[in-house]
């Protein structure tokens, strides 16, 4: 069943409208974005990419996006480097920009909670989801984020509480919600299933 | 019943702001405040004509600040029904007039970082409530306010004195237009645009936003078709087991509504799509009028919106 409160994420598509792309890739996302600027030179020279290896991908794609040519590309070391790039190319950007997102479902969700940020519409942000499944949880105890949970239930990387991993996903926040599962038996869980590689 | 609660209304001021517009200021009758509303609200006014009830939808221009009146602005129009040509000739201080509640299907975008007004002629009227709340919350915008001539400008002393320098005045005798191409090149992201104003100068707006790259999500317009009149047909009502008549001259909502059965109505301009009604049989072409239906719904022939659309042909069966 899928999940209501969960995104959908329809693939990229290069809007011909804008004059301006603004595309932000994650490890495979990086061969959607290939994809799309395939033999759209007049396209590209008017892309920035901004693009981080990140966690999913098996290979640097960094040398095929340079081979793009587009206006700028600007290669990061982490999700977090990359965002905080991101924000500041949206803080100068005019109308007439599109955004783009592309890789893990937690860096498309920060991404798109970017936009929101500088009043971008979630629904003209273009996205595609690559790579692993891998969900990026909150405690709802300590608030604490943990990236790149695949099973469920899984330990706090700050608290330590048991989690169990919620169908429930927040836009804002760009995370599942992760809540105590042994809170009446300590240490008593249920089996781990690994749903989320 | 349909429409939702009516507020029985009085005129109490009639100003004749230009030629062939007058401003009407209505309190509640029982004198009670009236309900508050965001800006970019109508409502529809209902007027009892000596042979039927003329039912118009109007943007609310504003709220006194003690709630005691609220503003219309109502434009002569030269092709009236009856709505407007009433309010102009049959409504003077003193008149009782019945109102529903205010409805907003044009809203400021709250997320948005700076909001484009634009407005033709009486289009001005949800816009000069916008103004204002960006103006109460010291939100950045610009209003662009065309009109035929300087007499024609039904507001724009007012706005100027109340917004200064964020207001530009175009006129049409001087050969001034809207040049979007212009405004619309270096806005901030999240910027929003809104139109209001002839059906001709909405689409060159839209289009010219589109033109600009700008998403659909952050280009707004608000028009109310007036309803088309045209051939006679006759309407079967499935449900209520009724037969009527819709004449030329009358909507097939008012026909219904004549003939005793309750549709769903809200604003009777084709915007809001409460009136949304399947067709089950049609025996001639549906002319559709309305900006609610994709262009496959009309396509379709299922559906229909009988504030606005009609039929050309014998007679329409609808589930009602």
């Amino acid at each position: 069943m899928p999940i209501k409160s969960r995104p959908i994420y329809p693939g990229l598509k290069l809007d011909q409208r804008a004059r301006r792309h603004l595309v932000a890739a994650e490890g495979e996302g990086a061969l959607a974005v290939l994809a799309i600027f395939e033999g759209k030179g007049d396209a590209a020279a008017s892309a920035t990419i901004v693009y981080t290896p990140g966690g999913s991908a098996g290979e640097d794609h960094a040398e095929k996006l340079a081979d793009l040519k587009p206006d700028a590309l600007h290669v990061m070391p982490s999700q977090e480097t990359a965002i905080v790039r991101l924000n500041g190319l949206l803080g100068n950007a005019a109308m007439g920009t599109r955004l783009y997102a592309a890789g893990v479902e937690g860096f498309i969700g920060k991404v798109i909670a970017s936009g929101l940020e500088h009043g971008v519409d979630h629904q003209s942000i273009y996205t595609e989801h690559c790579g692993s499944l891998a969900r990026r949880v909150q405690c709802v105890h300590c608030k604490g984020m943990t990236e790149n949970v695949t099973a469920t239930p899984f330990t706090c990387s700050h608290c330590g509480l048991n989690l169990f991993v919620r169908d429930h996903y927040s836009r804002r926040l760009a995370a599942f919600q992760g809540v105590v599962v042994d809170c009446e038996t300590p240490g008593e869980l249920p089996e781990i299933e690994e749903l989320y590689r | 019943m349909s429409g939702g609660v009516e507020i029985p209304v009085r005129v109490s001021r009639v100003e004749q702001a230009t030629a062939t517009v007058k401003r009407f200021s209505l309190e509640a009758v029982s004198g009670e405040p009236l309900p508050l509303y965001s800006a970019g609200s109508h409502v529809v006014v209902t007027m009892a004509a000596p042979d039927r009830k003329i039912k118009n939808p109007y943007s609310l221009i504003d709220r006194a600040p003690d709630g005691s009146t609220y503003r219309i602005g109502v434009l002569r129009t030269r092709d009236s029904r009856g709505g407007s040509a009433f309010m102009h000739e049959r409504v003077e201080v003193g008149t009782e007039l019945s109102i529903t509640m205010p409805v907003n299907l044009f809203p400021i975008v709250r997320t948005g970082r700076k909001h484009i007004l634009v407005a033709g002629g009486i289009g001005v009227t949800p816009i000069y409530a916008m103004a204002e709340e960006l103006r109460r919350q010291n939100l950045p915008f610009e209003l662009h306010y065309a009109m035929r001539d300087a007499a024609s400008g039904a507001f724009a002393d007012e706005l100027v004195a109340r917004h200064g320098d964020k207001v530009r005045l175009y006129r049409d005798d001087a050969q001034e237009i809207i040049a979007v191409d212009r405004i619309l090149w270096r806005q901030p992201l999240g910027t929003h645009l809104y139109v209001c104003g002839p059906e001709g100068m909405i689409d060159a707006i839209l289009a010219g936003g589109r033109e600009a790259g700008w998403p659909d999500e952050n280009l707004h317009s608000e028009r109310f078709m007036a309803h088309v009149s045209g051939e006679p047909f006759s309407v079967r009502l499935a449900k209520a087991g009724v037969t009527t008549e819709v004449r030329p001259d009358q909507s097939l909502l008012e026909a219904i509504e004549e003939a005793g059965v309750d549709a769903p109505y809200l604003c009777r301009g084709g915007a809001c799509g409460q009136c949304e009604t399947a067709v089950l049989e049609a025996d001639g072409e549906l002319m559709h009028h309305d900006h609610f239906l994709t262009e496959e719904e009309h396509a379709s022939g299922k559906k229909i919106m009988t504030c606005v659309s009609r039929l050309k042909g014998r007679e329409l069966v609808l589930d009602l």
